[in-house]
């Protein structure tokens, strides 16, 4: 059984986050690129699977120029057996998924796993896209996923509980929380080692976006937080009233 | 000139300080306090391959180069120096003494279970009499033809209780003077040794430090690394390459308590605005910034050259002095800018400067990093 994991390069989640051009995109100068943390998870769990010889290999692939093979090397370091890189700037979801669905055709993988959302744009499509354009089913909100006598079972976050299902290869899972408890530090060893496995490249064809970005804009700062002596509630009911104006 | 890290040099420092940030942190003032030893985290450690990333894989180490060990030293330093002393000692005194200086028996038996971390190093070199001044070493290694019988005591020794493997320094040919000195492979086992009680440290409690006696302890011949009487030089040139560690260990020191310090003048308000918006407070942090990046030049230049295969020994004293005086001053002003919060143990800048005060004193004092400095200055 093999796993592919689909990779987001996305901005370290301390960035601080700036537009140029008008707005219309991210100020990509100074940013330190890392795996999108759900693949990264997702990655996590297709290991744990591996080294438990429940599964035989784990890929990873990513859409993006030649400055996202900093984070496919991490993947390799951590203990993927190959990664792919498609050759595109990709302009939205749309273009990834369908760039990876014209990839898939001449794979043979029994389980695909994308993280729930990347967390740059939040789109939270690509998963689904790819499965739907791959002709392949999916399965939402996969909070655990595990192998028993060469059964896939998977657990999926719902109102108010959880389900277990049983899945049979090849699909999609996209995956969330839960998947697995923490990404794996790569060891001195697998870093060295990420040198000498495959790093395949491959030119994309020609796939138009659906959508473009008309502008972005960042949120209010968070206002502070204001301490009120216990010792007097008028202070607190005025700040309430006329300040904050919720009473 | 390239002051760019490699991708691989990247992952080293991320994989480092992540490790550092998620693991270490949890129980670094509680291990402080109770002077415990971080069995879990060396275990990590180990798997992680940090305890010999810098052995050639030939000797089942990491490969890794002197930048890549002095940006993981950084990382692992800014939270928790007593993993990282662990970390030196294995490294770049025992495991590097080994790999540079023993033969191929001695790698293949001791330098590989040191190198994947499965046993930890001490170099025992410093006596009750004898720190500084190396020259006189008053444990014995009698030559009593095909072995080595050993009687002294060391002191101040890192990894002295838990270290399987010891690298002693001991006098063969007292009347030869510090050309008499041999260094030894001692098995932690080996009948006759004993260890002295946990140290009671200031700072780097977590770390055991410990006496370590020998008692006609039995040493096979073949266990002397060199020929007979090379032990101070060994001594000399391994604790070139251990100052380096040591002074990426001040520099993590330093910029942890220089993060910490910036971070807490952002937050803390005074007088109607945070503190970081008075110049008090913003030209100390620009005075401590500046210090801290001239200290990670000093150790880079010196891993730089150890890399290039180039003279490294001055500029390893260079970087180890300066790391030192300023992680303490550093620390000091981070204690300062934290105000009474920086004098309770939660806000960690306290013990950092506890821990910056230990790298004045050991591997070289900062006296001895000046004679190395000054000589080399002054030589004809």
């Amino acid at each position: 059984m093999k796993i592919l994991v689909c990779m987001s390069n996305v901005p370290d989640t301390t960035t601080k986050v700036r537009f140029t051009d008008g707005n219309t995109r991210l100020d990509a100068a100074g940013i330190q690129w890392i795996i999108n943390p759900w693949d990264e998870l997702a990655l996590t769990r297709a290991l744990e699977l591996k080294d438990a010889g429940a599964i035989s290999a784990v890929e990873v692939i990513n859409v993006g120029p030649a400055l996202t093979e900093a984070t496919l090397r991490k993947a390799l370091a951590i203990g993927a057996d190959k990664a792919w890189r498609i050759d595109a700037e990709t302009a939205d979801g749309y273009q990834v998924a369908q760039l990876l669905a014209q990839w898939l055709k001449d794979q043979a993988f029994d389980i695909l796993l994308a993280g729930v959302e990347s967390s740059d744009y939040n789109s939270s499509g690509v998963g689904i896209m790819l499965a739907a354009l791959a002709g392949i089913p999916s399965v939402s909100n996969v909070s655990g996923l595990s192998i028993e006598g060469g059964q896939v079972i998977l657990k999926r976050e719902i109102e108010g509980g959880q389900q277990q299902l049983k899945a049979h290869g090849p699909f999609l899972a996209v995956v969330q929380k839960g998947i697995a408890l923490e990404p794996r530090i790569p060891s001195m060893r697998g870093i060295m080692t990420a040198r000498t496995k495959p790093l395949e490249v491959v030119p994309a064809h020609p796939v138009a976006a659906r959508t473009a970005y008309q502008a972005f804009s960042l949120p209010q700062p968070k206002g502070s937080c204001r301490m009120v002596d216990p010792e007097q509630p008028d202070e607190l009911f005025r700040l309430l009233h006329e300040e904050a104006r919720v009473i | 000139m390239n002051f760019n890290f490699t991708e691989e040099q990247l992952m080293i420092q991320q994989a480092a300080r992540d490790f550092a940030q998620r693991e270490l942190i949890k129980d670094v003032i509680e291990r402080d306090e109770k002077a415990e030893y971080p069995t879990q985290h060396v275990k990590t450690m180990a798997e992680l391959g940090f305890l010999g990333m810098l052995v050639d894989p030939r000797w089942d180490g990491g490969g890794m180069d002197t930048v890549s060990y002095v940006l993981a030293m950084e990382e692992i330093s800014k939270v928790d120096a007593s993993c990282s002393v662990i970390m030196s000692v294995n490294n770049s005194l025992v495991c590097y003494g080994l790999e540079a200086f023993g033969n191929d028996v001695q790698r293949e038996k001791y330098l590989k279970p040191l190198a994947r971390g499965e046993k930890i190093g001490a170099f025992l070199l410093s006596e009750p009499e004898a720190g500084s001044d190396a020259t006189r070493q008053h444990t014995l290694a009698e030559d009593k033809g095909d072995y080595y019988l050993v009687n002294g005591t060391k002191n101040w020794i890192t990894n002295g209780n838990t270290a399987g493997t010891y690298l002693v320094i001991a006098q063969t040919h007292p009347e030869k003077g510090h050309k008499g000195i041999n260094c030894l492979i001692v098995d932690r086992n080996s009948e006759g040794i004993s260890v002295g009680p946990h140290e009671n440290k200031m700072g780097m409690r977590s770390s055991d430090t410990h006496s370590v006696m020998f008692t006609d302890v039995k040493v096979p011949k073949e266990n002397r690394i060199g020929e007979d009487g090379f032990g101070f030089k060994f001594a000399m040139k391994t604790l070139e390459g251990g100052r380096i560690g040591i002074a990426a260990q001040a520099l993590g020191i330093a910029s942890g308590a220089l993060e910490r310090a910036v971070q807490y003048a952002k937050e803390r308000k005074a007088f109607g605005t945070v503190i970081a918006n008075h110049q008090a407070i913003a030209f100390k942090l620009a005075d401590m910034a500046v210090k801290v990046e001239n200290a990670r030049n000093l150790c880079l230049k010196a891993a730089w050259l150890k890399d290039q295969h180039l003279p490294y020994g001055v500029a390893s004293s260079y970087a180890k002095y300066y790391a030192a005086e300023i992680a303490m001053e550093v620390t000091t002003q981070a204690v300062q800018i934290h105000g009474g919060y920086g004098y309770v143990k939660e806000y960690h800048v306290e013990r950092l400067m506890r821990e910056a005060k230990l790298t004045q004193i050991y591997e070289g004092t900062s006296e001895i990093q000046q004679i190395v400095i000054s000589r080399d200055l002054l030589k004809d």
